[in-house]
């Protein structure tokens, strides 16, 4: 590799928090046009990398050197003005602005003093209209699902050209068929002479896109290899330390007595929704993007209300009016935006994990800190949640590891009936595999859980059975031996076009 | 779906028919209430807080808050009388103590920037400071013997619409212009609606809290000048308690009181409301106390309005 073919180095760069070292002397090097992986667990210290190149935090040691100009730190302008444009792993949109607005922020065009809104909005449709995606540029950022505000945040990195586009975790919240069009906006910078570096923790994608990965651990570098040197089991063994099976746990009993009956569920972008959930089963829900099976999720939270809503839970009629009403009869909720309505980012690990139990584990009007401390160190040993201290601010961890607290916090409620949103969105492949034992010890206990997912393989490995939605609507019940990724995807689109 | 924009709207623009049902009790209460004079009487008289109001909007959509208003009008009261019974003409006068102004405004945004103190304490404190400074420049007593014609800032009329709400409507023109339209007005709102992201996204989020702040006191700075034509003498109690006023028009207007979302056409309903309020409950012989009391019920009454209208929206997504 001669410096003309290198257009980022990275030289001993390190990063300490108190008592945290996020990134410990890390170097290497990304080619000119390539794209270029970085992979590890949660917390190894991908973001912390990242923000470091964007200028979001200053690094404590070392350097990087970037178009030939070396830099020991870096301001957000400046690393604009440099080339480097990047997707954060958290969204980074202003709510009240409109996509367009969003799209360009920070970079307006002009006409005179005057922000030109016109040539935004025209902008912004064209670039929806080349990749085919269906947004209107006037819509306020904040009434957005996360995989559109993703979309955004995709639209807002590209709309502008750049020598490095960086992009962390960018495909966590779309599902397939966005995936697919983020690609071919991948593949068309790439044509274009840009570089790219992109982290995942869906492997198969690394394969998919990437010229070559550098793989991190415990915030060292521990190598950097061309892809095709490297198979899916050889990667995972770098990342963590170990070879690991990759199997979907089986169902351990047989489903037992019917827990909750959704006769019909319409309004809310839902429109005559049917299914039945058994004790003992995880029941996966499969569909596109606007599928409505978050908003499905939300009514039976009773976080959003629904025109009609026929539901029995526990052989008893059933009508939550609120969040707090749900989980008073047992059914709990782990949501697909954490950010925004898991987790209070100000209160430590511990007091987020106990916030739905504190009646449980009180004496009187005062918190036991004994049995709180039990409670947060089981689940925080059992999800594996990598962190110094359960005091430490749910801010300052990482996005994987904000998300087990999210899964910790509501297997804390003890719930008979457990809604999974996307569990296991941003979280690494290790994790990923003891939430899945975890899920099926729940559904092997008697509980009964109804998993979200769009991540194909996840869904068809661990569901008993798959409810298939598409335009608001229930289209399709596969039982386990039909499955198949074509089949489902199928019935997911076949609503699409008949009305919106 | 339409039920829902509509009451979305209603939500959003309820303001005005407050506005309109207290325009009607008070023309019951009082017969001389519903006349052109009286208009433009509540005009005149709001139209101190109103320019205030404005620098407010200014710095609350931007997520902070400004105590200090009523402080710096005062300072500006009392210092361009200064100047002026010091031999210095009018016009200077003036502008020299609108750059006063800006310096207080600089002085909030720095203790905000580089000390990182909340707004509500910085200028809380900028507010104390300032109040003791316009009791040092007079000594305490009242200064008088300004230029005669200066009064005219206030009691003069161009037909029969008096300069003060000119100047009013003529700020909030170009501040509603600079909000909608210019970058700046696009970054106070993005520093509001979230600031780290504003950060990220490239934009100066320091530079963008000093300019609010100097508008802020600037606006005040104006509105300290026709306190002063007003009484035509430089009184360095003035204006105190006005940064309340300011603050509840605002909050009135529907501005989030977090920031990052509001309108400033509807400040200016909220600016009159808190007029018709005072003045019809002077023509309607109300008492000062009551009127007090009246006027923190509206306060808390209007964040109790923006907290519910948002829940009932948020479940309408
Ligand atoms: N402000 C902070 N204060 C203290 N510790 C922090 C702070 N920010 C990050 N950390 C710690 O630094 C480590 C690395 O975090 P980072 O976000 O880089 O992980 P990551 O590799 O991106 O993980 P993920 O895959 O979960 O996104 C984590 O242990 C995290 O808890
Ligand atoms: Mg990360």
């Amino acid at each position: 590799m001669s410096e003309q073919d290198i257009l980022l180095k990275i030289e001993h760069l390190s990063k300490y928090y108190s008592g945290v070292k996020a990134l410990d002397d890390v170097s290497f090097a990304v080619r000119r046009g390539e794209v270029h992986a970085i992979c590890g667990e949660n917390g190894a210290g991908k973001s912390t990398l990242i923000k470091i190149l964007t200028g979001a935090i200053e690094p404590t040691r070392g350097q990087f050197k970037f178009a030939g100009k070396i830099y020991e730190k870096i301001t957000p302008p400046q690393a604009i003005e440099a080339g480097i444009r990047v997707i954060y792993q958290e969204f980074t949109l202003i709510p009240y602005l409109s996509v367009a607005e969003n799209v360009f922020y920070g970079q307006e065009l002009m006409k005179g003093i005057v922000i030109d809104s016109k040539e935004i909005n025209r902008m912004t449709s064209r670039m929806c209209r080349e990749l085919g995606i269906d947004m209107n540029p006037r819509t306020k950022a904040e009434s957005l699902g996360v995989a559109h505000q993703q979309i955004v945040e995709i639209l807002k990195a590209i709309s502008q050209s750049a020598k490095l586009f960086i992009m962390d975790e960018p495909t966590a919240p779309l599902t397939m068929n966005e995936t697919k069009i983020f690609f071919g906006v991948v593949e068309k910078l790439k044509a274009e002479g840009a570089t790219i570096i992109f982290i995942s923790h869906r492997l198969e994608e690394i394969f998919e896109i990437c010229d070559s990965v550098t793989v991190f651990c415990d915030g060292k570098c521990v190598v950097t290899k061309d892809i095709a040197e490297l198979d899916k089991k050889s990667l995972i063994s770098y990342m963590v330390g170990r070879d690991l099976d990759e199997n979907y746990p089986k169902p351990g009993v047989a489903p037992g007595e019917e827990i909750l009956r959704v006769d019909n569920v319409t309004g809310n972008g839902l429109k005559n929704v049917k299914f039945s959930l058994r004790r003992g089963e995880i029941l996966g829900f499969g569909g596109l993007v606007g599928a409505g099976r978050t908003e499905l999720a939300k009514v039976i939270f009773g976080a959003d209300a629904a025109d009609r809503c026929d539901m029995m839970f526990k052989g008893k009629p059933y009508a939550p009016k609120s969040p707090a009403d749900a989980l008073a009869f047992g059914i709990g909720l782990i949501p697909e935006d954490r950010k925004a309505q898991g987790l209070v980012m100000e209160m430590s690990i511990r007091q987020n994990i106990t916030i739905g139990v504190l009646k449980k584990i009180s004496r009187g009007i005062f918190i036991d800190g004994g049995m709180e401390d039990r409670y947060t160190d089981k689940y925080m040993s059992s999800l594996k949640i990598n962190t110094p201290s359960a005091g430490a601010p749910v801010k300052y961890l990482s996005g994987g590891n904000q998300q087990k607290v999210v899964l910790a916090k509501m297997l804390a409620t003890n719930c008979d009936v457990l809604i999974f949103d996307e569990p296991t969105r941003g979280i690494d492949v290790g994790a990923k595999q003891e939430i899945y034992h975890l899920m099926r010890e729940l559904a092997d206990e008697g509980k009964a859980i109804m998993m979200i997912s769009s991540e194909m393989p996840e869904l068809v490995g661990l569901s008993d059975r798959i409810v298939v939605m598409s335009g608001g609507q229930s289209v399709a019940e596969l039982q386990r031996e039909e499955y198949s990724q074509e089949l489902i995807l199928g019935h997911a689109s076949s609503k699409l076009s008949a009305e919106v | 779906m339409d039920k829902k924009k509509m009451i979305d709207y209603l939500l959003d623009y309820g303001i005005i028919f407050v506005l309109a049902a207290l325009v009607a009790v008070f023309s019951m209460t009082s017969d001389r209430f519903l006349s052109a004079n009286t208009m433009f009487t509540i005009l005149r008289q709001v139209s101190i807080v109103g320019i205030m109001s404005v620098g407010m909007t200014f710095v609350m959509l931007m997520g902070g808050i400004d105590l200090s208003v009523g402080s710096v009008g005062a300072v500006v009261c009392v210092v361009t009388a200064y100047f002026m019974v010091h031999g210095i003409s009018p016009v200077p006068a003036c502008v020299m103590s609108l750059a006063v102004a800006a310096t207080a405004g600089l002085a909030n945004g720095f203790c905000v920037n580089m000390f990182n103190i909340p707004p509500l304490i910085a200028t809380m404190g900028v507010m104390m400071s300032l109040r003791g400074i316009a009791y040092l420049v007079t000594n305490g007593a009242p200064i008088y013997g300004i230029d005669k014609n200066f009064k005219y800032l206030s009691q003069g009329t161009f037909g029969t619409i008096p300069y003060p709400v000119i100047l009013m409507a003529a700020i909030f023109v170009i501040a509603a212009f600079v909000l909608k339209k210019t970058r700046l007005g696009r970054y106070i709102y993005g520093v509001g609606g979230n600031e780290e992201a504003s950060r990220l996204s490239g934009v100066k989020i320091k530079k963008v809290k000093y300019i609010a702040y100097a508008i802020s006191s600037v606006l005040a700075g104006i509105s300290g000048l026709l306190l002063l034509a007003r009484t035509n003498s430089g009184q360095p109690s003035v204006g105190s308690g006005y940064e309340m006023d300011a603050i509840t028009a605002v909050v009135l207007g529907g501005v989030s009181i977090s920031g990052g979302k509001g309108n400033i056409w509807l400040v200016i309903v909220g600016v009159v409301i808190m007029g018709t309020l005072s003045t019809g409950m002077v023509m309607s012989n109300i008492s000062d106390y009551v009127q007090q009391v009246i006027k923190g019920l509206v306060l808390i009454g209007s964040i109790a309005f923006a907290q519910f209208s948002q829940k009932i929206k948020e479940h309408h997504i």
